[in-house]
């Protein structure tokens, strides 16, 4: 008998599905929190409000909801338009729409003159099982090259919670990456503050440093504790913010630990990885690196953690690319 | 604050204020967008000179009408207007184009009087649409006037934007498609067919009018019926003429970005004096 074969499973399946702790839609209930004390929120979807847990404001707040249908053009338009009449639009879809069809809408109507306008982009990287359409595994390359833009990947539901307090209150255009749904919960609320543009030490170590950035923070965290049992003492750098870049974080964590494993839910070409590598370049540090990421493709379509382990994307590919490097 | 009322002798002569600031304009680049420059601004002194609640003192007043330029190189007529009403002083106009100067060629939102980077077609009518669900959310009267051209109805966000301005009922939103019949290579029948345009914009739920764009008294009467009409809101189809009001322009047969030899500026500045209100 052949053993069970995973199958591709609903759009919005979560990438760390069966974790024990998770929070239910932190970007909604955050926004909606933020919504309260600011009456300048708006909000507007391009047809995935449920999708992309912003439904959760539009039911709140009906009045200040704006369904834009799918046209990605006109939602961000629209949200720019909104910002220039002193609001502050929270406009959602998925981060392939966003990025692949409204990329000018964000470039100039957005960022050009620092439109107050936040794109909340649903399904980052390879937490969608449903192949190339669908997984945005190029965009924050494609964002972090938009001057004026800032550029946001959160971990886990405390993060996208206090990222979203955190854009509410900034003035300025803002690309930030969506874990929606039964979010897990990786950092302890009660001790970790979200700053935009600042990296955060979560665990120090002098042998390895792990720089992470989205969802591939919570593994390296689990690929840190495999490696502390084979005597290996890892740095992770949770670096949330890919633009503005926190490069003094960056580079005084290389000029300790040359010795670098960078890990993102994106391509490896454009993303964490490159900015720490330009980072290191740019402060003449010798350091020797590995990128744990999606490699320069489109992926396939299947499960979950079919998908992680066939793109080497797991705690134990971070943790085995931690002792290629320390060879 | 607001223009003295409509007085089509009074629009005629400040459109004619405007043609001659456009020529001042394009005299000293030597070249550009005379043709849409000329062929506007009769709109834009029905706009600026009458219709559109502003104060060029304070060019960022929260209850001010917006006038949206989606086609940013017709910024050397918006730059004309602007000068006209006292937004930006008469004398700026002679940087237009020039290195440094805030009246770039496609006009940026830093500028006094522009709302929007536009230029990069088909972006107006989206943030049109957002301006006019804003100052409807904050319980505003101000209204919204896009101008954007013939050839921009080729860029899909135009369409996406004009269902989103019908399915949101923004009746105080008003768009002016100018057909002068001329993009980058040639004229849109040619590029890539958008006719019937006033029928099209009928279909996705506009109030839609067609009508003589260079006609200051048409432009008043299809304004008037415009506002008379809620519920929805407004397209105005506009033909014009590319060069309107001189000749030698008029005629050019390749007139998007019209090259223009020394000795024809006098030519071309005579033509316009000839024909004035």
């Amino acid at each position: 008998m052949s053993t069970p074969r995973g199958v591709t499973g609903n759009i919005l399946t979560s990438a760390t599905e069966g974790a024990a702790n998770t929070v239910n839609a932190p970007f909604g209930h955050a926004l909606v929190r933020a919504a309260e004390k600011n009456p300048r929120i708006v909000g507007l979807t391009a047809d995935l409000g449920k999708y992309t847990d912003i439904h959760v404001f539009a039911e709140k707040f009906p009045t200040r909801f704006f369904q834009m249908g799918m046209a990605e053009q006109s939602l961000v338009g629209c949200a720019c338009g909104l910002a220039r009449t002193g609001f502050v639009p929270f406009a959602t879809t998925y981060a392939v729409f966003a990025t692949r069809r409204a990329y000018d809408f964000i470039a100039i109507g957005a960022a050009l003159g620092r439109a107050n306008v936040k794109i909340i982009a649903g399904l980052p990287g390879l937490i969608t099982g449903y192949g190339g359409t669908h997984q945005g595994i190029e965009d924050l390359a494609l964002m972090r090259s938009v001057p004026n833009l800032t550029v946001i990947d959160p971990c886990d539901a405390t993060e996208v919670a206090q990222a979203t307090t955190a854009i509410a209150e900034h003035d300025g255009p803002v690309y930030m990456r969506l874990l929606r749904g039964q979010v897990p919960v990786v950092l302890d609320e009660k001790t970790y503050r979200f700053e935009i543009g600042r990296a955060r030490l979560l665990l120090d170590g002098a042998d390895v440093a792990i720089i992470s950035t989205g969802l591939m923070t919570g593994r390296a965290l689990d690929a840190a504790r495999d490696l502390a049992a084979a005597n290996i003492r890892a740095a992770v750098l949770h670096v949330s913010t890919l633009k503005p870049f926190d490069a003094d974080a960056v580079a005084s964590l290389l000029a300790r630990v040359p010795r670098v494993v960078t890990a993102e839910n994106h391509v490896v070409t454009g993303g964490l990885g490159s900015a720490v590598a330009d980072c290191a370049v740019a402060n003449g540090l010798p350091v020797r690196l590995r990128k744990v990421g999606i490699p320069d493709c489109f992926c396939e379509s299947g499960s979950l953690p079919f998908l992680a382990r066939h793109y080497k994307m797991t705690a134990p590919d971070i943790a085995a690319a931690a002792h290629d490097i320390l060879k | 604050m607001n223009a003295p009322a409509p007085d089509l002798a009074y629009i005629r002569q400040r459109a004619h204020a405007m043609r001659r600031h456009v020529l001042r304009m394009a005299e000293i680049v030597g070249q550009g967008y005379v043709g849409q420059g000329l062929d506007i601004t009769d709109l834009l002194a029905v706009l600026f000179c009458g219709e559109l609640r502003f104060d060029p003192a304070d060019p960022k007043w929260p209850d001010r009408d917006r006038f949206v330029l989606s086609t940013g190189h017709y910024a050397i007529g918006l730059y004309a207007a602007l000068a006209e009403t006292g937004v930006i002083p008469l004398a700026e106009l002679d940087t237009y184009g020039a290195d440094g100067s805030r009246l770039e060629m496609s006009a940026p939102e830093t500028t006094p009087g522009v709302e929007m980077t536009g230029g990069s077609l088909g972006h107006g009518l989206t943030q049109s649409v957002g301006m006019a669900l804003g100052l409807r959310l904050d319980g505003k009267s101000a209204r919204v006037f896009n101008l954007l051209s013939d050839g921009e109805c080729q860029e899909g966000s135009t369409w996406e934007a004009a269902m989103a301005g019908a399915h949101h009922r923004l009746d105080r939103l008003f768009a002016f498609i100018d057909c002068n019949n001329q993009q980058a290579d040639g004229p849109p029948a040619r590029i890539m067919g958008i006719e019937p345009l006033d029928k099209k914009w009928e279909a996705f739920g506009w109030h839609t009018q067609r009508v003589n764009g260079n006609d200051p008294a048409a432009l008043l009467a299809a304004l008037a019926t415009a506002k008379a009409t809620p519920g929805c809101p407004h397209a105005i189809v506009l033909d014009t003429l590319m060069g309107r009001g001189v000749p030698l322009f008029e005629q050019r047969e390749k007139n998007h970005f019209i090259r223009v030899s020394p000795d024809e500026w006098s030519i071309a500045r005579r033509q316009l004096e000839e024909a004035a209100p």
